[in-house]
């Protein structure tokens, strides 16, 4: 039995669907700018907004707008459930369609009004709300994991459809920027406000950005074949809740499981889809995560230079967009790297694409807690 | 096979309860919190400086260990960390929303901002107890113990996971919280 992907969809800045979105990546464009005071915040921002217009007008086009007092969490997560549920075909108010939310902070902005609806901040209630509009009765599981969320919502929606439970998951993730997360990572001096700049020397920080990233899996014969989940793991660095470990310890740890569980060796991968946030803690720890694990000689790639991290979405689209590229043969371009590698362990990354004839990848994330996940996806027929 | 249950805590602002024994009472001087840490020594000052969540959090896991009675602090990945509320970090979004709220005193506090992700308090107890098992962090919309039980039998699924320390821990007030923790195996 295989967990096999059967639907996807992407909204971000740079585009509404999968195919958009790899043709924009594969062009070098991004919606990544600086902002000299965005909503009036006292400090510049370099970061990546999904347009209103477009995004009402997308709505529209899907039928969705009588949802227009929705906020915009709402809208993208709904949006991207939508057009991802659409082309899988399922009957997702069946009983055997589980959904699965992905986010870190979903309606916090909402705290900054006078009279705050605290059911509607809470996550576990956007993900019901979603589930709902597809008339879906199970209870719908939300991840809210940090950074890896998006990864985390797939190794549950794995364990989901693997050990039984049901017969497919609809795996959303999604996350909108506003004062509280910008200001929020400003107090920590992760941002950098110039373009991000992963595993170079001169790295300064992360950029943030917004999107949706729906997946749908489904179980199906081995014989069926295509894009299917193979193995993930979480692991605890069990070191700082804010900094990661300096001997990578749990992306090692999740990277080493994944891999084993997945039984695919180092000369299959495509690549290590990795978190490369581009600030100095993290793309030095997950160089030293690959290198203890004997895959310093795997191309490595970095999708925040497109996107800047979108949170609870990015696990969910940078998987989708690898799969997508793997499928063009080609292993994009880790944009904002400068050619000056800034690790301690070196690793395979470029500024430029890579071909590749290989069908299969690593994905890797890591998050405050101190939590990391790895998942490997493959390509092709199981022998 | 199936899983079970070997020990439980639960504990409200007012109670706790030990593998179905009360064992403690609020007392009127200190906070429940305060007044469990120093009642059971738990010797670790990070206590202070964490969140409401995290403290309940921390507080039913030490009690849930000692229950449990085996070497503590030796380093393992074979359990894993599985917590759920509804709230998510509310308590701790509040809280960081008011350092932002007024631009003539716009502050945003890092060390409040830490705080505002539920899962920390799974990190917590990872870094106590040396945990490098998966930790997570579930939201649900109402306390389902099916659903929960059917996500702890999913996290044993892991190939190196054989027990999870697990339950509802919920905290949106100082004075209002809940936590039901157990160990399964």
């Amino acid at each position: 039995m295989i967990v096999r992907k059967i639907g996807e969809n992407i909204i971000s800045p740079i585009g509404f669907t999968v195919g958009e979105n790899f043709s924009a990546v594969l062009a070098g464009k991004s919606a990544l700018r600086r902002y000299e005071s965005l909503w009036n915040l006292p400090f510049p921002c370099f970061v990546s907004l999904i347009p209103e217009a477009a995004l009402e007008a997308a709505l529209a086009e899907e039928g969705l707008d009588t949802y227009a007092s929705c906020t915009k969490f709402e809208k993208i997560a709904l949006l991207s459930a939508v057009k991802a549920v659409k082309q899988s075909g399922i009957d997702a108010k069946s009983e055997r369609v589980v959904f699965i939310l992905s986010s870190t902070k979903g309606n916090v902005e909402l705290l900054s009004r006078e009279y705050p609806d605290f059911e509607r901040v809470a996550l576990a209630n956007t993900a019901r709300f979603v589930a709902r509009h597809f008339c879906n009765a199970n209870m719908p599981i939300t991840v809210s994991n940090a950074c890896i969320s998006g990864l985390y919502a797939q190794i549950v929606a794995y364990r989901c459809l693997i050990s039984g439970q049901y017969d497919t998951a609809v795996v959303i993730g999604a996350d909108v920027l506003s004062p509280f997360i910008v200001a929020g990572f400003q107090s920590l001096k992760a941002l950098s406000d110039e373009q991000c700049r992963p595993f170079s020397a001169n790295r300064r920080g992360l950029n943030l950005g917004e999107a949706a990233a729906t997946v749908v899996y489904q179980v199906a014969a081995d014989e069926e074949g295509g894009w299917q989940m193979l193995a993930g793991a979480v692991r605890n660095d069990a070191n700082h809740i804010s900094g990661p470990s300096r001997t990578g310890e749990g992306s090692y740890r999740s990277l080493m499981s994944a891999l084993h569980d997945s039984g695919l060796k180092d000369s299959d991968l495509a690549c290590l889809n990795v978190h490369g946030t581009s600030t100095l803690y993290n793309d030095e720890m997950e160089s030293i995560a690959i290198g203890r694990a004997g895959l310093s000689g795997v191309p490595v790639n970095a999708m925040k230079g497109y996107y800047g991290h979108t949170l609870g979405a990015a696990g969910i689209l940078e998987t989708l967009l690898t799969m997508r590229a793997l499928e063009n043969g080609v292993v994009p371009a880790t944009r904002g790297f400068d050619g000056q590698l800034g690790v301690s362990v070196t690793v395979q990354v470029s500024s430029k694409a890579l071909d590749t004839q290989r069908n299969a990848f690593v994905k890797l994330l890591s998050g405050f807690g101190g939590c990391n996940a790895a998942a490997a996806f493959y390509n092709g027929y199981r022998l | 096979m199936e899983s079970r249950v070997i020990h439980r805590v639960k504990m409200t602002p007012k109670s706790l309860e030990v593998d179905g024994k009360c064992v403690a009472v609020a007392v009127e001087d200190e906070s429940f919190l305060t007044h469990l840490y120093r009642k059971y020594r738990m010797d670790y000052p990070k206590f202070f400086k964490m969140d409401v969540l995290c403290k309940v959090g921390f507080i039913a896991s030490e009690i849930l260990l000692e229950a449990e009675g085996a070497e503590r602090f030796v380093p393992r990945a074979d359990r894993a960390v599985l917590l759920f509320n509804r709230h998510s970090s509310l308590h701790a979004d509040r809280a960081f929303q008011e350092t932002i709220a007024d631009p003539a005193e716009f502050y945003p506090s890092p060390s409040v901002f830490v705080y505002t992700l539920p899962n920390i308090v799974t990190g917590e107890i990872a870094i106590r107890n040396k945990y490098h098992g998966e930790s997570g962090f579930i939201l649900l919309p109402e306390k389902s113990e099916t659903v929960m039980e059917q996500a702890v039998e999913r996290a044993l699924m892991d190939n190196e996971t054989t027990s999870v320390l697990t339950g509802w821990v919920e905290a949106v007030a100082d004075d209002e919280f809940e936590a039901e923790m157990k160990l399964v195996i």
